[in-house]
């Protein structure tokens, strides 16, 4: 299809710089992070933003935004997004990790950053296994399901329980803003984007921790087409973790976006 | 010239505190020293010492195995450094907290019911104070004055209304540790 | 300048803020709790960042990223914390980031005790965390000493873009000496070409990362940072020497271990015994060159620690096989006495010294013999 200044359906965002993602056909950390680039553009913040990549499938992050970037060791985004946003107040600080990196390894951190009320956003990623590394079981695995370490299935007698890190770090007072949203259909992702600028939006006034949980796909590790992975975050995901608000502050329900 | 001291008794006999009071004295008379205390997980009730070095020069070594000078505040601490003293070194002994006189004959033992005293001046947390007092007597190199200037140059200011005992403490220390030597002197004649 | 008492944590802490401090991050531990106390009420009087974190892997990357930010930034920790913070000295070391770091170090290793000790040269001096780098390591032997090391530290750390570490024996964190505490610096943030401190309209976008994933990449990065240390091996070597004038034996002993030796050496030379002491204050670099000028017209070292002989190697590469080293230590948190270092200096003075023998090996033998 050509593409005219008539119809244009799709541009890079300002946001974006030129580069090719490196992600696999059909996952949706493109969309996840489109949908950060065009919040940050529209809310005018890129100048003063710096971002703090994972480890994990979105370690190279920091190639694809248009901002300052850092890149965290494993788990310690949290962390290290705390030095920066102390010691720069007015600056837009986020985090952007999967669920390997943020509830299993930098459990004590993400945890830490919510308690304390820090004022950054964290956009997690949940898409139920270790991508990078070639698709293990995560703290977010669901039960009976075959990764390359649970290769019988989750067996929740010996490999535990899924952790429902949104649901835990609402408990925290210092968490200001915390939702899950999925990325599986259109509409989702309309909400998604909406919640991540509420996110932003929260920073920004000062309002505390905020995290937006996006259920992902991951039909290269899942073994899945694109379509069935869409399909099995409906089906399956959401039912184990469900789609909703579990903090929002008071100062965070007064804000109009 | 170098000294050395150790102050020992049980935590919250002020162990620690005195032998500060002697560093900034010392410090105060323009000398070099150091103040080295036994750091441990006992905040209360357990066996306190510190060390404190004083010299003309820069100082080497923090530590010292058998000190010239020492105050005991109680038992253990007599038994220790009764011991570890240097032969014709002085050691000032809390009488109160002891059950016995001094077993070498090489060294100078000076007792001096440290709680008694203080608690006639009014205040059993000067026992301290007491100790530093008698210990002056054979520490020629400070003076009372020395360390009465340093209690109120440096003592927190939620205390400073006890200057006046702190000082009387000192005294009556260091007169009780002269008559104990004297005593010391006429009992080996 | 009036002299004042100070404990040397405390101090450090004072003279960080001093020095132009703008963030701390901390976890408590013995022997160094006493610099996060003082830094948590001194640090939000004056404005500036202070954090105590969830754990020492907190602490560093709230380091990691307030470097990045362009910052003057440090923690502290004791060996055990230390430990938990190579994770992330490694990465600072691999982003090529200014950061400063002071360890108060005690007996180990596991938990160990909470006494003086100098069981994490190693640790400090040959890398620590993962991959090829070199920190700069400086060893205070006093309070005074430890204070004007830490303004030094954060100067290293940005001329070099490296970690500036100082390892100091708990000794030296506990104790009270006087000193000149230095004036009280501006803060002054630099606009340093590489912080990502925001694009603020004013340039590019600026990535800080350790991750080099084709190798001739990393390749060049190691050789920049090998380049980097030769720089400091030149330019930044520091010691203190006493009586080497006319020395026919020397002693080497860093921090505690040094000034220990200074009373053991000023004893010996009471007994005409010609012995001079070499304190190294930078032990990466490390004094190789002095050392290389004394073994052309000395009889002997004597290498003192407080530990089991880590230094003892690097000292033994200075030497070359050229001259007799000896080992006298005392690991496991054990501040030896002067007299035990005299004795040493006795044995040293008046024995047949081999340059075949191995220094510890000796020494072990007859530690066993004595207990």
């Amino acid at each position: 299809m050509v593409t005219t200044a008539n119809n244009l359906v799709y541009e890079r965002p300002e946001g974006f710089t030129d580069t090719p993602t490196h992600y696999c056909p059909g996952c949706t950390h493109g969309v996840a992070h489109r949908l950060v680039a065009e919040v940050l553009e529209e809310m005018g913040v890129l100048e003063k933003t710096i971002g703090v990549a994972p480890v994990g499938c979105a370690v190279f992050a920091y190639n694809y935004f248009d901002t300052d970037f850092v890149e965290a060791p494993h788990g310690r985004a949290p962390a290290m997004a705390t030095g920066i946003k102390r010691v720069l107040p007015d600056r837009v600080v986020f985090t952007y990790q999967g669920d390997g990196d943020l509830a299993s390894i930098g459990m004590g951190e993400i945890t830490h950053a919510a308690a304390r009320g820090e004022n950054i956003t964290v956009i997690f990623i949940n898409n139920a296994n270790y991508g990078m590394t070639g698709g293990q079981m995560a703290p977010t695995t669901l039960p009976g399901m075959k990764t390359t370490s649970s290769p019988n299935g989750r067996d929740v007698e010996t490999q535990g329980y899924p952790i429902r890190m949104s649901e835990m770090l609402a408990t925290l007072d210092g968490a200001g803003y915390v939702v899950r949203r999925s990325l599986h259909d259109p509409k989702n992702i309309r909400l998604a984007k909406k919640a991540i600028r509420l996110a932003f939006e929260t920073q920004l006034r000062g309002l505390g921790f905020s995290l937006v949980e996006l259920l992902s796909t991951c039909p290269t590790n899942w073994g899945m087409t694109p379509v069935e992975s869409l399909k099995f975050v409906e089906d399956k995901m959401v039912s184990y973790f469900p789609l909703g608000d579990y903090k929002i502050s008071q100062g965070v329900a007064q804000l109009k976006v | 010239m170098q000294k050395e001291i150790i102050i020992a008794g049980f935590g919250g006999q002020g162990v620690l505190f005195g032998g500060q009071v002697v560093a900034y004295a010392a410090m105060d008379a323009g000398k070099e020293v150091t103040w080295f205390p036994s750091y441990g997980p006992e905040m209360r009730g357990g066996t306190a010492n510190c060390t404190v070095v004083i010299a003309d020069d820069e100082i080497g070594s923090p530590l010292v195995k058998n000190p010239p000078l020492a105050i005991a505040l109680n038992l253990p601490s007599f038994d220790k450094y009764e011991g570890l003293l240097q032969k014709g070194g002085t050691l000032v002994v809390n009488q109160s907290m002891v059950d016995r006189g001094a077993k070498r004959d090489d060294i100078n033992v000076l007792l001096v019911p440290c709680n008694e005293i203080a608690e006639e001046i009014g205040d059993k947390r000067l026992t301290n104070m007491v100790a530093v007092g008698a210990l002056l007597t054979a520490l020629p190199e400070l003076s009372i004055q020395d360390v009465e200037r340093a209690l109120a140059a440096h003592l927190p200011e939620r205390h400073k209304n006890l200057l006046p005992k702190n000082y009387e403490a000192l005294k009556s220390g260091f007169e009780a540790a002269k008559r104990s030597n004297q005593q010391a002197v006429f009992s080996k004649q | 300048m009036t002299r004042e008492m100070w404990e040397g944590n405390q101090a450090i802490a004072e003279a960080a803020v001093r020095a132009g401090l703008e963030a701390y991050f901390g976890y408590p531990i013995t022997p160094q709790t006493e610099v996060l106390e003082y830094l948590s009420r001194r640090m939000p009087e004056l404005g500036r960042t202070f954090v105590q974190a969830e754990s020492e892997l907190g602490a560093i990357n709230m380091v990691y990223g307030a470097a990045c930010a362009g910052v003057r930034v440090m923690s502290t920790s004791s060996s055990p914390g230390v430990s938990l913070m190579m994770e992330g000295l490694s990465y600072i070391a691999g982003t090529e980031i200014p950061a400063v770091l002071v360890n108060v170090m005690r007996g180990g290793p596991g938990l160990g005790n909470i006494a003086p000790s100098q069981s994490d040269y190693n640790q400090a001096v040959h890398g620590g965390g993962h991959g090829d780098y070199y920190p700069i390591v400086l060893a205070p032997a006093s309070v005074q000493e430890a204070v004007d090391l830490m303004a030094l530290s954060f100067d290293l750390a940005e001329k070099y873009r490296s970690i500036c570490m100082m390892i100091m024996d708990g000794s030296i964190g506990q104790m009270m000496e006087p000193i000149n505490m230095p004036e009280m610096r501006p803060v002054q943030r630099k606009d340093w070409d590489w912080a990502t401190n925001g694009r603020m309209g004013k340039r590019e976008r600026h990535v800080l990362t350790s991750i080099y994933l084709d190798p001739y990449e990393e390749e060049k990065t190691n050789l920049r940072l090998l380049e980097r240390l030769q720089q400091v091996q030149a330019n930044e070597v520091r010691y203190k020497e006493y009586f080497l004038d006319d020395a026919e034996f020397v002693v080497i002993g860093f921090g505690t271990a040094g000034r220990v030796s200074l009373s053991a050496v000023r004893a010996a030379r009471e007994q005409g015994i010609k012995v001079g002491l070499l304190r190294p204050v930078t032990v990466s670099p490390f004094p190789h060159k002095v050392v290389d000028e004394l073994v052309k017209r000395i009889q002997g070292f004597l290498v003192v620690e407080m530990n089991t002989g880590q230094m003892l190697e690097d000292v033994r590469l200075s030497v070359k096989g050229r001259a007799p080293v000896e080992f006298y230590g005392r690991p496991g948190g054990v501040v030896p006495f002067p007299d035990e270092v005299l004795a040493e200096i006795k044995r040293v003075a008046s024995s047949r010294l081999s340059l075949e023998a191995n220094p510890r090996d000796a020494w072990f033998e007859r530690m066993m013999a004595m207990k």
